[in-house]
């Protein structure tokens, strides 16, 4: 039996005491005492953003504050992140700013907020039995060729862009490119985990049908190659050009908004265009700070015509390959029951805006001519 | 999501990944491992669709601290003493964080696993968020603390101070070289695993002790992110000894970078825990004792020693060697005590040790007043300005020392410095395993077989050379550590913000000319040199209780 003489004597807890400082900002004046913004860059605008401040020169540069240089280099010599991982040149890199201000709260809230939406759309479909009103041939549609796409998502997410934000020369580009990476891969796995929810709802749904489409189905043949091509690039720029400007609105949106988003609902499908839209989303995000950092390239005052001049190549070998990786998707046009699209009525809509894209960037001769 | 529905998911999302057949990826970064013969290793089962919304939530609850921290004042009671370090720290970590994030290609270059490559993805988006929160807090520090000079020009003075390029091996060695060396063993095998203890969870708790609990809310967030990065670098590991090859460059890389990471990290983090520190319970535990929990039994004997049975050589030499130079050489005390010295060319105020702090590190560290007290009582009679120049310029017995070729601390621990002359110039190492790096470790062959992709130490590697012969005035100014009004240096040796008279200004350090001792020492004749060499491991360096 334990008795109050056997209780052991608690110990004196031990811990910090707090002590009153006042050490708050205001609570003395003296020089420098109101110098509450940092002053090492200069804001696009007048007040810096809270994006710039979290963004700018934590990436440094030999041509900004470095005073020692790179203090590691790769084995020749280069350290840090040379200016010579692309063939274009700027004046200064450092003005880019990414429109879409992309730090950390922004990465999260936009991401979860998108799964949030895709994974209460298909609560809502199984709950409704959704699945089950498709027709045979929608569902061979959606198990093939919206599964097949995921691929392309994947591709270019690994091994383009998340790759490609080592190379950049300057942390505002590089943050964009891995939030573009980001995307890419988190579409690729909504579209590969909304194929496993429809797998398990819809038995006769083929959960891996998309594996031998994108592997051998001729139609997919042409993107596949195009993707393989895309992440061989070595010079980050042209990857991104490549990519965001001649790939996506040449194949991404001709598949994603002007056929899938299309026909869908027509087919008694209201799920796939909520998960496919989603990806829509994203490349606007993608593609409205693409066109600011080419814009900023094409027009630098020194280096622009040279850069337009290295773009004009680029679309000389891009524009084609995505032009025929376009037209073997067409046998796609044919495939649903319900068809409210010719496949030239969507392919004409993805190449005016293609040019109209290429006139806001100068590059509207270079690319005349070479979208027939 | 369930564990069960995770599975699933994980399983699912590994279709994604293909064999290319009309071109393959590009390969933009060597590395000289070799991954042909490896079976592949999972890292922890991770996916986006749930990993968006954790991380939101984990956000939201840093962003409500901050909230809080500021409705409820935090800085009332916040230790000027630790604040003033934080301006070094944090103007250091977020280039670690966003140099991570850039070196997962070159380990999903280097390792043919899809389904790592997933989990390396989502480690640089964890990076991409480490860097910019870790920034945001150095921001919130900037408007709400008392003294925002330093704060305000964090990361130009990151990249031109006299402590920055300690702080950026912890960065750049992450992303330059060969691939692996830099992206998993230096990155993650050691860095991650083992230092980001006592970066993320040790110095938190000595910021909450300071009144400061916004740190550990932020590190403790940042932290609960590193367990996948750490087994991300678990898996790599394993897929690397499957290939005999591989052995010898495991055993160069894991010498290499543990004893850099230790040089570089002790000395920073050692130092912040140590002497920016006001909590001086006898019962808390010191940085030695933080370092033996964390470093030697957590990392060294629960996860390093155990991987000998897949054939690992481990460092056990290094690590032994480390313990002796924090617990045996005073480490730690002799960094804080250079960076003490050159207080005019950094870029925060740095507090003197009071009889209290006396007391405690006597207690901590027996022999300690002996060995550094009269110095912390000249440093505290030379802080304000006047009739005195700054302490680096006053003859109180202290040397100012050479700094080490490779891990760029200076050579404190004075009987173990290495002179050689490599590469046509004489240089100074702090220790012979950072001689070896230099010399034998970062070279295109090694024991006899080439490394091509092994990386190269560049730069202009003695920060003193920049500046050599320049009055410390105009270095100030070059630098730009000068405030508002145009004259009163940002460092102070004190924390007196009351009294204008006593704040230093460029006037009252100017006419002292800064000398580098590599310029000196390569000037020298070879008897000089001998002899400076003998004197300088000879000298014990302690400033006579008599100055």
């Amino acid at each position: 039996m334990t008795t109050q003489a056997d209780k052991p004597v608690k110990e004196q807890r031990s811990f910090p005491k707090p002590q009153f400082t006042d050490a708050e900002a205001g609570a003395l004046v003296f020089p420098s005492s109101g110098s509450r913004a940092f002053n090492y860059y200069k804001p696009q605008k007048m007040r810096a953003t809270m994006y710039e401040d979290v963004t700018f020169d934590v990436q440094p540069d030999p041509e900004r504050h470095l005073l020692q240089g790179w203090i590691y280099g790769f084995a020749d010599g280069d350290g840090g992140y040379p200016h010579d991982w692309t063939e274009l040149r700027s004046g200064d890199w450092h003005r880019f700013r990414d429109p879409n201000e992309e730090w950390e709260q922004t990465i999260y809230r936009n991401n979860a907020n998108v799964v949030r939406q895709i994974q209460q759309n298909l609560s809502n479909a199984r709950k409704a039995e959704a699945y089950q009103q498709w027709t045979p041939t929608w569902t061979r549609f959606v198990e093939r060729n919206v599964g097949a796409w995921m691929h392309a998502e994947q591709g270019l997410g690994m091994h383009v862009f998340v790759t490609i934000q080592r190379s950049a020369p300057t942390n505002m580009i590089n943050n964009a490119l891995a939030v573009n990476g980001t995307h890419k891969l988190r579409f690729a796995q909504d579209l590969a985990l909304y194929n496993l929810d429809i797998e398990e709802q819809l038995p006769s749904f083929d959960g891996s049908a998309h594996i031998a489409a994108w592997q051998s189905d001729p139609v997919w043949q042409g993107v596949r190659e195009t993707v393989e091509r895309l992440t061989a690039i070595q010079d980050w720029a042209e990857a991104t050009f490549a990519a965001n400007l001649v790939f996506e609105p040449l194949v991404g949106e001709l598949f994603r908004s002007h056929l899938v988003m299309q026909i869908a609902a027509r087919n008694g499908d209201f799920t796939t265009p909520a998960v496919i839209g989603a990806g829509d989303g994203d490349y606007d995000r993608d593609l409205r700070w693409t066109r600011a950092l080419f814009d900023l390239v094409f027009k630098d005052e020194e280096h622009g015509g040279a850069n337009r001049a290295i773009a004009a190549c680029w679309l000389d070998q891009w524009v084609p390959l995505s032009l025929d990786a376009a037209r073997r998707l067409q046998p796609l046009w044919s495939q649903a029951d319900e068809k409210v699209l010719r496949f030239e009525d969507g392919l004409d809509r993805a190449k005016d805006r293609f040019v109209r894209l290429m006139d806001g960037l100068g590059l509207g001769s270079s690319a005349e001519g070479m979208n027939q | 999501m369930s564990r069960q529905s995770l599975s699933k998911a994980h399983k699912k999302i590994t279709e994604l990944s293909w064999e290319p057949t009309f071109a393959t990826p590009a390969n933009r970064f060597a590395t000289d491992y070799r991954f042909d013969r490896a079976p592949k290793k999972d890292p922890l089962k991770q996916v986006l669709r749930s990993y968006f919304p954790m991380e939101e939530e984990k956000d939201n609850r840093v962003y409500g601290a901050m909230d809080g921290a500021i409705r409820g004042n935090m800085f009332r009671q916040v230790q000027q003493r630790w604040m003033e370090w934080q301006k070094l720290f944090l103007s250091i970590i977020p280039f670690p964080e966003i140099s991570a994030a850039r070196a997962m290609p070159m380990a999903i270059g280097a390792v043919p696993n899809p389904q790592l490559h997933n989990g390396l993805a989502v480690q640089m988006i964890d990076e991409v968020r480490h860097s910019t929160i870790q920034m945001n807090l150095k921001r919130l520090y900037m408007n709400h603390y008392i003294d925002p000079a330093g704060f305000d020009i964090s990361e130009k003075a990151f990249a031109n101070c006299y402590a920055g390029t300690i702080g950026r091996q912890f960065g750049e060695g992450f992303i330059t070289g060969d691939a692996i060396t830099a992206a998993n063993v230096y990155l993650t095998l050691v860095a991650e695993t083992a230092f980001t203890n006592t970066l993320f969870v040790a110095m938190p708790a000595e910021a909450a002790a300071n009144g400061d609990y916004l740190l550990p809310t932020v590190f403790h967030s940042v932290q609960s992110d590193e367990s996948r990065h750490i087994s991300n670098g678990y898996s790599i590991l394993l897929m690397a000894l499957a290939d005999e090859e591989n052995r010898q460059l495991l055993e160069r890389d894991l010498r290499y970078a543990w004893w850099n990471n230790h040089c570089v990290v002790d000395a920073a983090i050692g130092t912040f825990i140590e002497y920016g520190s006001k909590d001086r319970r006898k019962d808390r535990d010191s940085y030695a004792e933080m370092w033996r929990r964390w470093i030697y039994d957590d990392y060294y004997r629960s996860y390093l020693m155990p991987l000998e049975k897949y054939g690992l050589k481990i460092p056990h030499d290094l690590v032994e060697q480390a313990w002796h130079r924090i617990w045996d050489q005073g480490y730690v005390h002799k960094v804080a005590q250079f960076f003490a010295t050159g207080w005019p060319v950094n870029f925060w105020r740095i507090d003197g040790m009071t009889d209290e702090d006396f007391e405690w590190f006597e207690s901590k560290y027996p022999g300690w007043y002996a060995e550094y007290g009269a110095w912390w009582e000249a440093y505290n009679r030379l802080r304000h300005p006047g009739a005195n120049k700054p302490i680096a310029f006053e003859d109180v017995g202290y040397q100012y020392p050479h700094r080490c070729w490779t891990c760029m601390v200076p050579c404190l621990i004075r009987q173990d410095m290495v002179v050689d002359k490599v590469d046509g110039q004489w240089r100074t190492y702090c220790s012979e395993t950072c001689a070896w790096t230099d010399t034998t470790a970062f070279r295109p062959e090694y024991e006899g077989r080439p490394t091509p992709s092994m990386g190269r130490l560049t730069g202009k590697r003695e920060w003193e050379t920049v500046y050599h012969g320049q009055d410390l005035a105009d270095i100030v100014t070059d630098l730009g550590y000068v405030r508002d009004d145009g004259k009163t240096l940002v460092p102070q040796p004190h924390l007196d913000l009351d009294d204008p008279k006593k704040l230093w200004t460029l006037d009252d350090v100017r006419g002292n000319t800064f000398v580098s001792p590599n310029v000196s020492l390569n000037e020298m004749s070879d008897e000089e040199r001998e002899a400076h060499i003998a004197d300088y491991r000879g000298r014990s360096n302690i400033t006579p209780s008599t100055v």
